[in-house]
């Protein structure tokens, strides 16, 4: 009896033991990618920048420094609530000591320096898809941004979603780099880099399922507020009629097609979303086009 | 022959103004009142919207009138209509004017201020071609959005 109950034991630290190592938090294999000899372009990295929208969630709250990454801003979720961190790159408030692979690993793969998983209110799902070059590009526009000494606040997250270890079987459920729909043209493509990897649509317009992981069936089907207030629209085509040019232009100016204005978060989004050229801006209104019903 | 006709255009007239005034007092008057003003913005707007756009034809004269309408809505005391008590949670369902508009810290006033300035910067130009207007119409919306991202509640 006793026996069996050892070896039961035994089997099932096997299995947690052998559940944690798949679930480890990953790194890129800078070599790999190709890092090293990548010639980096902060000018590029700007147009990355305001894709990517990091000023919305990491300038700290109330201001309009869209260049001040000091973080502070609070997220309330199902699951407590986050605080995002200081990405400035002052070299010890914020990200400035950190390696152009260590960076890569947090944005594409949720992994941070110190070998822990990063909670998904880090778009690392989205931004899984992001070029090296990319990658490259925006770490040297980085560079460039303004240092803030403000301190990091610890997120406030209640058990079991505290245990970060777990986050890695929900990054091997769904965190990969496959697109969510077909492109078969150059713009379609670019449209869909943009709105699948850098501007990370989805995690708002698109519903989530109990695990916290994007619906894809739903895609950009609209869904609930995490913050409680109110409804995230949908952007398919039997809920948003709007012509492609109407949805350049609401992304340049913030006018809808009957001149009512973005509220809320999309606001912050039409303020990133007008930094981009007239072309992106065309290519993420042909790809909205084609979500179909 | 012409009394039964003035007895009926008096009848109609006063039909016409009372469903008007019931129509215009059937919500809180300020906050219909706050919904016609935001509604000349955005009627206007659209004149300028629709040639920004390409969608009609650049004409200065209209470019010029609708730009100054803007600036003249913009330009106006809006003091007794936003007052407190109006708020989204005061009213919900009809106001969705947060009530951080009313609390200390708001910048609410000075978005008002800084739109009115952009309203007149696009007046001043909006007869001088459409890439001019199309230019000026930039920071009239992000006086739209700033104050939508920071004090407007969602519809739904």
């Amino acid at each position: 009896m006793l026996r069996t109950l050892v070896v039961l034991a035994g089997v099932g630290l096997a299995v947690l033991a052998a559940g944690l190592w798949l679930t480890r938090p990953q790194v890129v294999d800078p070599v790999a990618m190709g890092l090293a000899e990548l010639e980096a372009d902060a000018t590029r990295g700007e147009v990355v920048y305001w894709a990517s929208g990091c000023a919305s969630c990491h300038t700290a709250p109330g201001s309009d420094d869209k260049l001040v990454l000091a973080g502070g801003h609070r997220f309330q979720t199902e699951f407590g609530t986050f605080v995002a961190p200081n990405i400035s790159p002052d070299p010890d408030a914020g990200i400035g000591g950190w390696t152009l692979g260590e960076f890569a690993s947090a944005v594409t793969k949720g992994t941070s320096p110190q070998g822990a998983h990063y909670y998904p209110v880090f778009p690392y799902g989205s931004y899984a898809r992001m070029t090296p070059v990319d990658v490259a590009d925006l770490w040297a526009f980085f560079q460039t941004l303004p240092p803030s000494d403000r301190a990091n606040e610890p997120h406030q997250i209640g058990f079991p979603f505290n245990i970060r270890a777990s986050l890695g079987s929900w990054k091997l459920l769904f965190a990969g780099t496959d697109w969510v729909l077909e492109a078969d043209t150059p713009q379609l493509e670019r449209g869909r880099y943009l709105v699948e990897a850098l501007a990370h649509c989805g995690e708002c317009h698109t519903p989530r399922n109990a695990l916290g992981g994007l619906d894809t069936a739903l895609w950009m089907a609209g869904a609930p507020n995490p913050s409680g207030e109110g409804r995230i629209p949908g952007l398919r085509r039997d809920q948003l009629d709007w012509s492609a040019e109407d949805i350049a232009y609401y992304l340049e100016s913030g006018f809808t097609p009957d001149f009512d204005s973005a509220g809320g978060e999309m606001a912050a989004v039409v303020e990133n979303m007008s930094q981009l050229s007239a072309e992106d801006r065309a290519a993420i209104a042909a790809y909205i086009v084609s979500l179909g019903e | 022959m012409v009394r039964i006709p003035l007895a009926l255009a008096l009848t109609c007239g006063l039909a016409v103004a009372g469903t008007a005034f019931a129509g215009g007092h059937a919500g809180n008057p300020a906050v219909s009142a706050r919904k016609a003003h935001m509604q000349l913005y955005s009627f206007n707007l659209g004149i300028l919207g629709a040639m920004a756009k390409g969608e009609t034809e650049y004409n200065a004269d209209a470019a010029a009138a609708a730009a100054s309408n803007l600036a003249a809505v913009a330009s106006l005391n809006q003091s007794a209509y936003w007052v407190p008590g109006t708020s989204s949670d005061d009213l919900p369902g009809e106001s969705r004017a947060k009530p951080e508009i009313w609390q200390a810290g708001s910048t609410a006033a000075e978005i008002g201020m800084s739109f009115a300035e952009a309203a007149a910067a696009l007046a001043a130009v909006a007869g001088d071609g459409k890439d001019a207007m199309a230019g000026a119409m930039g920071a009239v919306g992000k006086g739209c959005g700033d104050c939508h991202k920071a004090y407007r509640a969602p519809r739904n």
